[in-house]
Order: C-alpha cells, then sequence, then structure tokens
C-alpha cells in the first residue's frame, strides 16, 4: 500500500503559519536531511482513536503528556526490548504517530534481561503496586481540588502586610498555572506506569488465543476476562441508586414532569423528601459525576457535574424503566456464568497440556492486569480532566476579565507556553498599572486562529503516511489502533468514496455480536442521548461511562472510534447487544432514521437507502 | 408407535431368539438395525453403519435403516460358492495390465450382481426393509443403498468413494439387487489394484450393506467440526447447497459457506455463492439427476440461520460424543417442520488435521516468557 510522503503535503490556502499553533518539534521538516530522511523512512498513521477531529494548541498538553510518558516507560524505564518510544507529528491539526523500533538485534538483546528484570517485578508484585497507585492518585486529584485560583485585586488583602506574607496574588497566578500544567503531566506520568504492561499482557492473551484458535473472534476472547469489578461501571451504578431513591422517597415524579435539571431541582427543593435526595445526588456526584462525556482528551468534553441534565436524563430512564417492572441491573451472574463457560469450552479444545498451561498462565496475568486498564480511565481522564478543566476555565476567566481574550473559550487556541507568557504579560502590567500588550495581541491571534482551525477541521487526514513496516512491535500500536494492513485499507476505501450518501455498507471492528435492524440516532455528544427513543440504534464518535444511560435504551450501538475493548464494545458485550466499533466514519455517514442492518458478529453495517 | 418400539427392541436384542436374524454358523446376525451398532461393530456392519448407530446411540438424528452384515455378506458369498471363483479368478492377475484387470474386474461383478441371495436373507431383508417402511409411514419406503467397508476411513488407507452408493431405491427387489451391486463394488478394478498393492488380503476384505431411509433433502451438504483450512478446533465449518449433498461432496458446485463459533453458535463468517446446479429427485425414474438452479435462487442463502444453529449444535454434540474432530454430512428434509428437519447422514473421524500436531508457538512457557517472546516477534503488517 502506498502512503503519502510526509514533506509533501501542501499548505491549506489562509492556514500558512499554522506550524506556530503547535511545539516546533511536531513539524515534519526538510531542513535537516538527516531528520527529514528518518521521517520519510519511518510509518506515521493518524491517531483517530485519540482524535477525531484537529487538535486545539492547549489540548496538545496531553498529546505532548503521552509522548512522553509512554515513551519513557517503554524505552527508560521497562525497556521493552524492540521498540523504543512513539514518535508524534502534526500535521494541518491531525496527530501521527510512529513506532520506533530497535533495529541492532545485539541492542534488542541486551534490552531483554532489563525487560524481563523490571517487568517483571511488576508483573509478579501487581497489586500491591496498583495500590500505591491508587494512593498517588488520588493525593494529587486531592491537591488539584484543592488549588486555589483567584483573581487579581486592585489592593492586596491587609493580611499580606500583617502575616508578612511576602507574596502577591499576581505571583500566586503564575505559579498556580505551572503547579496546574505540572500536576497533568505529573498524572500522565502516573498514567502510563501499569498501562504499557497491562495492555501488553492482555494483547499476548488474546494473541495466543489466537494463535489456538485461528477463527475465535477477539470479543469471544475478551469476554473471557468479562465480569469482572471495575469502577467504570460505578458512575452508572449511582444512578441506578439515585432512581431507586426517588421512587422510594416518592419524588419520581419531579423526573417525570421536569426535563431539565433547574426544574427537578426547584421542585425537589420545595418538600423534605425532596431534599432528603438531593442529599444523595450531593453524596453520589463527588467524584462519581466526574465522568467525562467524551474520552475526556479534549477541553469540550464536559462532565456530568458540569451540566446535570444528561445524569438526571439518565436517571429519569431509570425511573420509567423500574416503573415499567424492568430490570435495570447488569447480569452480572449470568455475565460470569457465560465467562467461565467460554473459558472452559475454549480450555477443553487446547490440544496439548503445554498449551493449556500457557493459556492458564496468561489468562490469569490479564485478569491480574484487567482492572488497571479499565480503571485509570476513570482517574486519569475522567476525574483528574474534569477537574483540570474547570480549573483551566477559571484561569481563562481571570484573562477575559483584563482583556487578554475575549471569551473564556479563548483559551484553547493557545499552547500552554503561550498562556504563560500571556500570564506573565498581564500580571507584570497588573502589578506596574498599565496596559498589557497582549490585549492588542492575543485577540488578534485567535480569531485567525479560529479560521485555521475551521479550515483544519473540514480536512481529511489520510489513514497513514510514509514508509509502512514489516512488523510492528510496539504494544499499544498493535491494539489500541489496531494497526494492520486492512484496518488501514478499510478506513482509505471510505475516505476515497467521494459521495458518502451513495454508501450502504459500512466495515468496522466486530465489537459484540449479534444481528439487529432498527433506526439510527446519530448523537455527537453526551447530551443528544436525550433524543434516544427505546429501540434506536445509537451512532456516536465514540461512548464513555456518562454515556452508559443511553445503553439501557438502544438495540445497538456503532462508533466511529475505538477496538474491541472500547467502552462501547464493553458495554454492549454485558448487555447482549450487538456492537460495530471504529468504523472511522460512522457519524458522518449515517443520519438519524435511517433504517440499519447492524452485524456485531461480522462487524459489518448496511444502510438500507 | 407402540409396535415400532416393539419391533425395535425385539430386534435389537437378538438373543431373544424370535427372530431368526443370526447365522446358524457363526451365531453373529446377518441383518441388524443401524441402533443396534455401534463403534465396536465395524467388523460387523463397517465403518459407515457403525458410525451411524453411535450416532443414534449418542441421541443425533439420523434416517433409520438397517445393514446387510459382513456375516450376511459371507454368507452371501459362501453359500453359493462365489468367494473360491473369485479368489481363482484374481490369481495370477497382472495389475499393470490394465485391460486384464477390467477384464476380471466385470466378470466378478457379473457374477455377484446375478447370484441371488438365499432364501434366508433375502427374508430377512424383506422383513427388514417392511418393518422401515412402516417405520417411515409410507407403504414403500425409498431408501438409500450403500456399502459400509471394514477398511473405510483406516487412518492412511483412504478408502472413501471407491465403493458405491444407489439411492431413491424402491421395493424388496430392487433393494436386493443394490445390494449386490454394492457387494460387487469391492471389485473395481481400481479397489482390487489398490488392495493387491497394499497387500490386503482378500480373505480379510468383508463389506456390509446399509439400507436407509432417503432424507428427501431440501438443502444439503458437508460439516467439519475444525477449521479445515487451519484446524482451529472453535469453530464449525458448514458447505451446503440446494438439494443433495452429492454436488457439494464432489466438488460440482461452490457452496455457501459458513463459519460457526463452536462455543457460542454464532455465525462469524457467511459466503454466499452462486449455485448453479443442485441434486434432485426425478419422480418419474426414482433417480436422482442433476438440475439447474432457478436464476433468482442462485445467490441466495441455502440455509437459513436457525438450522446453521441447530446443525453447528448438533455438530457439536457429535465431537463431545467421539472426543475428536469430525466430518459430517448432513440433510435439511423437505417433508418435516424445523425443529425434526434436520439429519445427519454420516460422521466420520477428520483425518487430515487429526495427523498433524499443530504446534503453537512457544507454548508451554510462562505469561512473562510468551509475552517477551512476543514482543520480539512483533506484528506482521503485510
Amino acid at each position: 500500500m502506498k502512503f503519502p510522503n510526509p514533506h509533501d503535503f501542501k499548505t491549506i490556502p489562509g492556514t500558512e503559519g499554522w506550524e506556530r499553533m503547535y511545539p516546533y518539534q511536531y513539524q515534519f521538516v526538510t531542513d535537516d536531511p538527516e531528520r527529514k530522511e528518518y521521517e520519510e523512512k519511518a510509518f506515521w498513521f493518524y491517531d483517530g482513536l485519540h482524535y477525531p477531529e484537529a487538535i486545539y494548541p492547549f489540548d496538545t498538553i496531553w498529546d505532548e503528556a503521552w509522548y512522553l510518558g509512554l515513551s519513557q516507560y517503554n524505552n527508560r524505564i521497562f525497556q521493552v526490548p524492540p521498540v523504543r518510544g512513539v514518535d508524534h507529528r502534526v500535521i494541518n491539526g491531525y496527530i501521527y504517530i510512529s513506532p520506533v523500533p530497535v533495529l541492532d538485534g545485539a541492542e534488542i538483546g541486551s534490552r531483554v534481561p532489563n525487560f524481563m528484570e523490571r517487568a517483571g517485578f511488576y508483573y509478579k508484585n501487581w497489586n500491591e503496586l496498583e495500590a500505591k497507585w491508587e494512593v498517588k492518585m488520588k493525593a494529587l486529584i486531592k491537591q488539584i481540588e484543592d488549588l486555589p485560583i483567584s483573581r487579581l485585586p486592585d489592593l492586596e488583602d491587609i493580611s499580606v502586610v500583617t502575616e508578612g506574607l511576602g507574596e502577591s496574588k499576581g505571583y500566586h497566578l503564575i505559579k498556580t498555572y505551572d503547579d496546574l500544567i505540572n500536576m497533568g503531566i505529573q498524572c500522565w506520568q502516573y498514567h502510563f506506569e501499569f498501562l504499557n504492561l497491562g495492555y501488553a499482557a492482555y494483547v499476548f492473551f488474546l494473541d495466543f488465543v489466537q494463535k489456538l484458535f485461528p477463527s475465535a473472534p477477539l470479543q469471544r476472547v475478551t469476554q473471557m476476562v468479562a465480569g469482572i469489578d471495575v469502577i467504570m461501571y460505578r458512575s452508572d451504578d449511582e444512578l441506578k441508586k439515585l432512581a431507586k431513591k426517588a421512587i422510594e422517597l416518592g419524588v419520581d415524579g419531579a423526573f417525570t414532569f421536569n426535563k431539565e435539571w433547574d426544574g427537578i431541582q426547584a421542585e425537589l427543593k420545595t418538600t423534605a423528601k425532596g431534599q432528603e435526595w438531593l442529599a444523595a445526588l450531593e453524596v453520589a456526584r463527588y467524584p462519581w459525576f466526574h465522568v467525562s462525556t467524551g474520552t475526556g482528551w479534549s477541553h469540550a468534553d464536559k462532565s456530568w457535574n458540569d451540566d446535570l441534565n444528561i445524569p438526571m436524563s439518565g436517571i429519569a430512564t431509570y425511573i420509567d424503566h423500574l416503573k415499567k417492572g424492568l430490570e435495570i441491573e447488569r447480569p452480572m451472574e449470568k455475565v460470569r456464568a457465560e465467562r467461565d463457560r467460554i473459558i472452559e469450552e475454549y480450555r477443553s479444545l487446547i490440544n496439548t497440556e503445554e498449551e493449556r498451561k500457557t493459556f492458564d498462565d496468561l489468562l490469569n496475568t490479564a485478569k491480574t492486569v484487567f482492572p488497571y486498564v479499565e480503571n485509570h480511565l476513570f482517574y486519569v481522564e475522567h476525574w483528574f480532566h474534569t477537574v483540570f478543566w474547570k480549573k483551566m476555565r477559571e484561569v481563562s476567566a481571570i484573562m477575559v476579565e483584563h482583556k487578554m481574550i475575549n471569551d473564556v473559550e479563548d483559551i484553547w487556541y493557545l499552547r500552554r507556553d503561550e498562556i504563560k507568557q500571556a500570564l506573565w504579560d498581564m500580571v507584570t502590567a497588573w502589578a506596574t498599572g498599565v496596559k498589557p500588550r497582549g490585549i492588542k495581541v492575543w485577540p488578534k491571534e485567535i480569531d485567525w486562529r479560529k479560521g485555521v482551525m475551521q479550515k483544519f477541521q473540514e480536512w481529511s487526514p489520510p489513514p497513514a503516511i510514509g514508509t509502512a513496516p514489516d512488523v510492528i512491535q510496539e504494544p499499544f500500536t498493535i491494539v489500541l489502533w489496531g494497526v494492520t494492513n486492512s484496518s488501514i485499507s478499510d478506513w482509505a476505501e471510505v475516505t476515497d468514496n467521494a459521495d458518502p450518501d451513495s454508501i450502504t455498507t459500512l466495515k468496522g471492528f466486530a465489537g459484540s455480536p449479534g444481528i439487529v435492524e432498527g433506526k439510527a440516532r446519530v448523537c455527537r455528544t453526551a447530551d443528544d442521548i436525550r433524543l434516544l427513543q427505546d429501540g434506536e440504534i445509537l451512532v456516536a464518535p465514540t461512548t464513555s461511562p456518562s454515556w452508559a444511560p443511553a445503553f439501557a435504551k438502544i438495540k445497538a450501538a456503532i462508533t466511529d472510534v475505538g477496538g474491541v475493548m472500547s467502552h462501547a464494545a464493553i458495554v454492549c458485550r454485558e448487555y447482549g447487544l450487538p456492537a460495530v466499533v471504529g468504523t472511522g466514519h460512522g457519524t458522518k455517514i449515517i443520519k438519524t432514521g435511517m433504517m440499519l442492518h447492524v452485524d456485531g458478529s461480522s462487524g459489518v453495517i448496511t444502510i438500507q437507502r | 408407535m407402540n409396535t415400532v418400539t416393539n419391533t425395535i427392541e425385539r430386534v435389537s436384542n437378538p438373543r431373544t431368539g424370535r427372530m431368526s436374524a443370526l447365522s446358524p454358523v457363526t451365531g453373529l446376525p446377518m441383518v441388524c438395525w443401524l441402533e443396534e451398532c455401534r463403534k465396536e461393530s465395524v467388523d460387523l456392519v463397517g465403518g459407515k453403519c457403525s458410525s451411524l448407530g453411535e450416532l443414534i446411540n449418542a441421541g443425533v438424528r439420523v434416517p433409520p435403516g438397517f445393514a446387510l452384515t459382513t456375516e450376511g455378506y459371507r454368507r452371501f458369498m459362501a453359500d453359493a460358492g462365489i468367494d473360491r471363483e473369485v479368489q481363482s479368478m484374481l490369481v495370477g492377475l497382472d495389475i499393470q495390465d490394465m485391460e486384464a484387470l477390467e477384464n476380471t474386474s466385470s466378470a466378478i461383478r457379473e457374477l455377484i450382481e446375478a447370484q441371488p441371495f438365499s432364501t434366508e436373507i433375502e427374508d430377512l431383508v424383506a422383513e427388514s426393509y417392511r418393518k422401515l417402511s412402516v417405520r417411515s409411514c409410507v407403504p414403500a419406503v425409498q431408501v438409500a443403498v450403500r456399502s459400509s467397508a471394514t477398511a473405510e476411513d483406516l487412518p492412511g488407507a483412504s478408502f472413501a468413494g471407491q465403493q458405491d452408493t444407489y439411492l431413491w431405491v424402491r421395493g424388496t427387489d430392487e433393494v436386493l439387487y443394490n445390494m449386490r451391486r454394492c457387494i460387487s463394488s469391492l471389485y473395481t478394478g481400481r479397489a482390487i489394484a489398490y488392495r493387491i498393492n497394499q497387500g490386503f488380503g482378500e480373505e480379510l476384505i468383508a463389506i456390509s450393506v446399509g439400507v436407509q431411509k432417503m432424507a428427501n433433502s431440501f438443502t444439503a451438504g458437508v460439516m467439519f467440526t475444525l477449521h479445515p483450512t487451519n484446524g482451529d478446533r472453535s469453530v464449525i465449518v458448514i458447505d451446503s447447497n440446494y438439494g443433495f449433498g452429492e454436488s457439494v461432496v464432489s466438488g460440482e458446485v461452490t457452496p455457501d459457506n459458513f463459519v460457526v463459533n463452536k462455543i457460542t453458535l454464532d455465525i462469524i463468517e457467511r459466503t454466499i455463492s452462486q449455485k448453479d446446479i443442485y441434486y434432485t429427485v426425478d419422480t418419474k425414474t426414482q433417480e436422482s439427476r442433476k438440475i439447474e438452479v432457478p436464476f433468482e435462487r442462485q445467490k441466495v442463502q441455502s440455509l437459513v440461520d436457525d438450522e446453521i444453529t441447530e446443525l453447528a449444535w448438533m455438530g457439536k454434540q457429535i465431537e463431545k460424543h467421539y472426543g475428536r474432530p469430525m466430518d459430517i454430512e448432513w440433510a435439511v428434509d423437505k417433508d418435516l417442520p424445523f425443529g425434526g428437519n434436520i439429519f445427519i447422514l454420516q460422521a466420520r473421524p477428520e483425518t487430515v488435521w487429526s495427523q498433524k500436531q499443530q504446534a503453537v508457538a512457544k507454548a508451554g512457557v510462562s505469561a512473562m516468557d510468551y509475552i517477551l517472546s512476543s514482543m520480539l516477534e512483533g506484528k506482521r503488517l503485510k
């Protein structure tokens, strides 16, 4: 397959100079022959999994954080023998990544003992280390939650004088911003502490089973580690509890007659029972409503705590189901019994004792690592990120107040180092009593960047560029992005099709088995979940734990992004709903109301036109 | 219903002596019902019939039938002195001489086909055929008459397809005649040459003949309880076409192909082919014949999903019973409603993959070693 040369991309007219919106090392360059040659020979694929749209300059923080985190653990901490880190570039706002192989056989060999010692230590002491991780992570989240972000006063409080504090709010603002950024990076240091090894154990278990049984669908293999308690479901469980409580207290009418949180709250406040329910909500929402409505990677991903309408519609759905006498609990016993049956049957088909031994050992390892692989998402991408975005908006509000930018949401158009510059400008001007230079610089630059981002969003990034290698050894690349020749060519096929209105079949990963037909409902954000009707087929960019209530209504799920381990696939398997995930373009091609035939066993969607 | 059960019971217990089915010489039965056969009965009823008996006893739905045993065959060959005559005709035969081989073969076959059975055997067959018709609720049931060789399906010495099958046979005389044709099929030029080459002594060769109710199949085909292309034991692979299984077995048509997960019975792959011909029975001649599939049905799935699942479930039970991967022929009867219309016609051990020990790379190692070696190996992209 032929992929474009990374240096052949033409700048989109009107975006000249876009490179300054991103870190300079993210550019493909031609002025350094050695770097240019490296870039041409490497294989770069578009990270649509994390960035379904062009990335905002500020949001690059998480890209840089995982660029560092993943690479350092692979290469400098555990020394995965055949691969170093994962390199990053940007083209027209889209992130491309490239695993960096170790080419010298002798060097690979010399890395093996380190890997065995270090990774071996983690696998062996997984549970104790994971417990330590949780303590560290919770402490960090506490720290960011407690971080005060103060406005700049005209006159500092008298206590600065009487208590001899010796520091101003101006200095605090600059320092707090640094703290915020540093905590974010630190959080992502922790994020990868277990993830590389966790994925490796999980992936190679799947790989082993598929070597034994080449036709075993990945979705069935992943069922072998289903039914393990993970906190991913906890937020949804809280909604169910609150739904039950509303019925117990006899205040469920408030959810039937009001569609908006404001109305619900107003009605509940009028009665003692209602207030009791509101108190229960306050307990549940911290931290369990810190779930992002997206992946958590983008500043645009709101959490339930940011918009209570989303969890309230979930509660309303559960109240409705309970009153109709429907079961709302996940069928965990059934899931576990089915898991055990599947394991036993596959196991009994293994030909030799040796193979069975390896199978058992790999399965146990996969079960050990599984909770982390799921749970870290709640701590990092959901809880921490939700708090982080909120704090950043507080910083932004202060900048708006000083006219450095026009709107709170404008801050995302700036790189994090530009924000620091701007804060220095703003704070020194505040201290001095003059106007900051930035008020004439940033709003103009942001206006221009908005135009650039618009053009970037309209551009379609090719799935891959550079030179495809024969072999990929980086565990994340294999699992998370499912990079294979066929997956890339499947994506390319749809991209190349000129008229999206003529497409009748769409392929993705077989996420959860079963075949259904029904009407499509395209939900671009979690807000749209409220429009879902019973029995519709959900079509979404991706789903996250905060989408959980949607699964109580739908017949099947289709997502643009994600593999068989993605949220939508896992939840559908547990609820017994078909799912096709990672279609690449589902939300662009499918329109609400279209009749779809979804085959979750083969990963094929047919649009009846 | 009672009489049928009684009949089976009586016959299935030869020691009651109510039927004179036993050979006065050896005390072995000359004719027996398929349900009396087990996998240990190969010497008596050959591979096919013993396997069918085993299936019936495992609870698998198989069209009912009976068998002329190898004892019956020996009595037939001995009673009229055919065996000695055949031996003498084979003496000094040069199997390299194609003409001599074919001439000898024809002579032997004519000899066998022209020789009537003894009255005793004729009566036993006639009585069994009558009872089979009663069980099938028709005056004279249409049956398949097929040879069931004792050496068949031996690993490494597959005789499969070297003996004949006669379909849509109706009436006692026709049954008897076709039984002899099956016996004579032991003496095709190819079979004679093969045995001489392999050093099988003629006195060791015996054949049984099965007589089984025809399944009036709407759809038929084959099923493997492992993936024939990669040996994957977690799937069941089904090939199907309209009509009788002949078109699928012979490879005259590209059948529909279904891959079913053995553990969960999901259909994980389906390939619907263009099926231009199929075999059905000619109602006038009572013969199977090849006809064209109507154009509008050529690209239609020949088995419905529920039938695929049911069939795969049966395949799974059969494999479980035998404890090894199996190669199965099946049919969906068009006269019966779903739930009782799928029949297993044959099941034999799969031989290709079972003889290969599939070695999965680096098995027997710890998880850590496997993870490391897999990382080093990487994933091939091209």
